[in-house]
């Protein structure tokens, strides 16, 4: 058995999650991935904004900071630009990161800055109660939309890998093993990563649309799953409702924090010549 | 003074700003381009990689308010820069630093408003957003100096209370005051009385992030060094913690309040000048000062007992000294660039009504304005 109790702050316990709610696993998921990553916990900053997800640094016993709605990723460039030796991860959900913090999320991309992103995709605001959101499938009910989301749902991975991300990546609670070390691929790259989490609502998205149980929509999971490398070989029309697991786009940029600091080597090298 | 003395600088009110800001040890900038506030993000982009500094250029003023607290929270003395739009944008993350009492300075040149308002005219529009534009119960220390040198001087104090208090500060300019060029000193840095966040002498083990002491502001620890503390915009306990009980919510909203209360005679000042037989009394802020200060010295010329007052500290409001200063006073006259916002404030204080001078057509209120009801 895995000592999650060496990471958690014991006294926040009982959490305030649901049961069945996919929180807990991939809370359970990022320590078994900063356990292995050697990485000094006291050189980790977890940082979150506000949601069911943004609630899980509360719980780890790590230097935390629970934001504003929406503005983690800020909150995050701050830290890591004052000190380029922390290692920032942040805690978002689809809510949060998608739609108030959509800005903030392709800016931090584009800089490519040295964050790992992990956002939890449960396709509804959970914390006030069900509302639709970005990534709520179009058809879908929710609060929000009693007769059915008409609107088109939002492919997060799609938009970090188009704004500049270095490594995206897609799991779900269901794949709770691969997440970790896609969790720990992603803390080791350089640069601006990110994994989704695709993760089970059974109180505000299963019940309102007749989905059953977290057990039914992890069951969802594992039987619409489809590794990315099957999918690359597989014809497009067959990927339609499929989920796309695994690392979807990675690859090599200057990362934003060591080109500032190259450039305040620069300027230095300048002053001393002159 | 003389004019060849070394450390005279001709300078506008936003150079200074960001010269005393990096006198006054900030480190870390984050901004948006926004007139009339955006020289002080050009001068700092310049100066500050030459100090190892940081400055970034945020996607809104939102993120940029956002990434001051996260630098703040690692120990870096922390600044954003804006005019009235973006401080309305600010508004949720200055109540968030607040209440996690993290130490920023926020920068807002007045333009005319609301709105888009006029983005290159002068205004005193913002003084009670600055006061309570962030939702919730809460003090605000607010700055407003009128000269070049008082943007100099008071730059450095409001570092100063972010620091000692553990709570964002506003400089509230104004247009003028950010565009005008005048002679400034600028002290010698081994003069500046420069205060720094008070860091605890407890081990990880022993530190409890929010705890009370006789000071009512807890002992500061850097993200990063081990503590391992939880920092949130919610309701908390002494840890940092989220908490809805009764009693922790309400010593929390008590002490984020006393705090300031208990030191507002640390924190105001007042400028007063010919006070000693005055009849009536001009109390302007900002570049207001200058136009009534002129216009007190030329009645005053005139044999006419009339006397100056400068609230330099808005907020907490100097109601107290203002009202001891102007007990025998037959009139107080209230000049600003609003229709009237720090003018009750003073009613109040001294339970009497004064005269109102106000404009808000863009333009500065001229000496003549004031004159004009004297």
């Amino acid at each position: 058995m895995f000592p999650y109790e060496k990471y958690t702050r014991r006294q926040r316990l009982p959490h305030i999650w649901c049961a069945g709610c996919g929180c807990g696993i991939i809370l359970k998921a990022v320590l078994r991935a900063v356990n292995r990553s050697g990485f000094d916990r006291n050189k980790i900053v977890f940082v979150s904004g506000i949601g069911c997800s943004s609630r899980t640094p509360g719980y780890m016993d790590f230097d935390t900071l629970h934001t504003t709605h929406g503005r983690a990723l800020a909150f995050a460039a701050g830290i890591k630009l004052a000190r380029p030796d922390l290692k920032v991860v942040i805690i978002t959900g689809d809510g949060d990161a998608c739609a108030i913090g959509g800005n903030h999320f392709i800016h931090a991309a584009r800089r490519n800055l040295d964050l790992t992103v992990i956002l939890y995709n449960n396709r509804i605001y959970g914390m006030t109660g069900g509302q639709s959101s970005p990534t709520t499938p179009y058809g879908d009910k929710a609060t929000t939309a009693p007769y059915g989301s008409i609107e088109p749902d939002l492919d997060v991975c799609r938009i970090a890998a188009a704004a500049g991300a270095v490594f995206v990546a897609r799991s779900t609670c269901y794949h709770a093993t691969q997440l970790d070390k896609l969790i720990l691929r992603a803390m080791n790259k350089k640069g601006f990563s990110l994994i989704e989490v695709l993760s089970p609502c059974p109180t505000y998205y299963a019940h309102p649309n007749r989905l059953g149980t977290s057990l039914d929509l992890l069951i969802g999971y594992k039987q619409n799953s489809i590794a990315i490398e099957k999918a690359r070989r597989s014809d497009p029309s067959a990927l339609k409702d499929k989920i796309i697991t695994g690392i979807i786009h990675e690859t090599e940029r200057p990362e934003f924090s060591e080109e500032y600091h190259k450039l305040q080597q620069r300027l230095d090298e300048d002053r001393r010549l002159r | 003074m003389n004019r060849n003395t070394p450390n005279l600088k001709l300078m506008s009110g936003n150079e200074a700003c960001a010269e005393a800001a990096i006198a006054a040890g900030m480190r870390f900038f984050a901004g948006y381009p926004i007139t009339p506030s955006t020289e002080i993000a050009e001068l700092l982009a310049r100066r500050l990689p030459r100090v190892n500094g940081v400055f970034i250029q945020m996607e809104d003023e939102i993120a940029s308010m956002a990434s001051v607290i996260g630098a703040s929270l690692t120990g870096v003395k922390s600044m954003t820069a804006t005019s009235g739009p973006g401080f309305s944008l600010m508004q949720e993350n200055i109540g968030f630093a607040i209440m996690a009492e993290i130490p920023c300075v926020v920068v807002n040149v007045q333009r005319g408003g609301p709105s888009t308002g006029l983005p290159t005219n002068p205004a005193q529009g913002d003084v009670m957003q600055a006061r309570w534009g962030t939702h919730g119960d809460h003090q605000s220390i607010v700055v407003a100096p009128g000269t070049v040198n008082q943007v100099f001087e008071w730059t450095i104090k409001a570092f100063n209370f972010a620091e000692y208090y553990r709570t964002p500060v506003t400089i509230l300019l104004d247009e003028i005051v950010s565009h005008i060029n005048e002679k400034t000193i600028v002290p010698d840095p081994s003069n500046l009385e420069i205060i720094n966040r008070r860091y605890t002498t407890r081990t990880p083990g022993e530190y409890i992030a929010y705890q009370n002491n006789s000071r009512l502001i807890p002992e500061f620890a850097d993200f990063g060094r081990g503590y391992r503390y939880h920092v949130t915009g919610l309701s908390h306990d002494e840890y940092g913690l989220p908490s809805n009980h009764p009693e922790t919510v309400d010593r929390l909203i008590r002490r984020l309040n006393d705090k300031i209360e208990a030191n507002r005679q640390k924190i105001v000042e007042i400028r007063s000048e010919y006070t000693e037989d005055a009849e009536t009394y001009v109390i302007a802020y900002g570049s207001t000062a200058r136009s009534a200060r002129f216009a007190v010295k030329a009645y005053r010329a005139k044999g006419k007992k009339v006397g100056f007052i400068q609230p330099l500290v808005l907020w907490p409001f100097p109601g107290m000294e203002i009202a001891e200063l102007t007990r025998n006073a037959r009139h107080i006259i209230v000049p600003e660039m609003n229709l009237g916002q720090i003018a009750p404030e003073i009613e109040c204080a001294c339970a009497r009504p004064v005269i109102k001078v106000n404009r808000v057509d863009g333009r500065m209120i001229t000496p003549e304005d004031i004159l004009a009801r004297l």
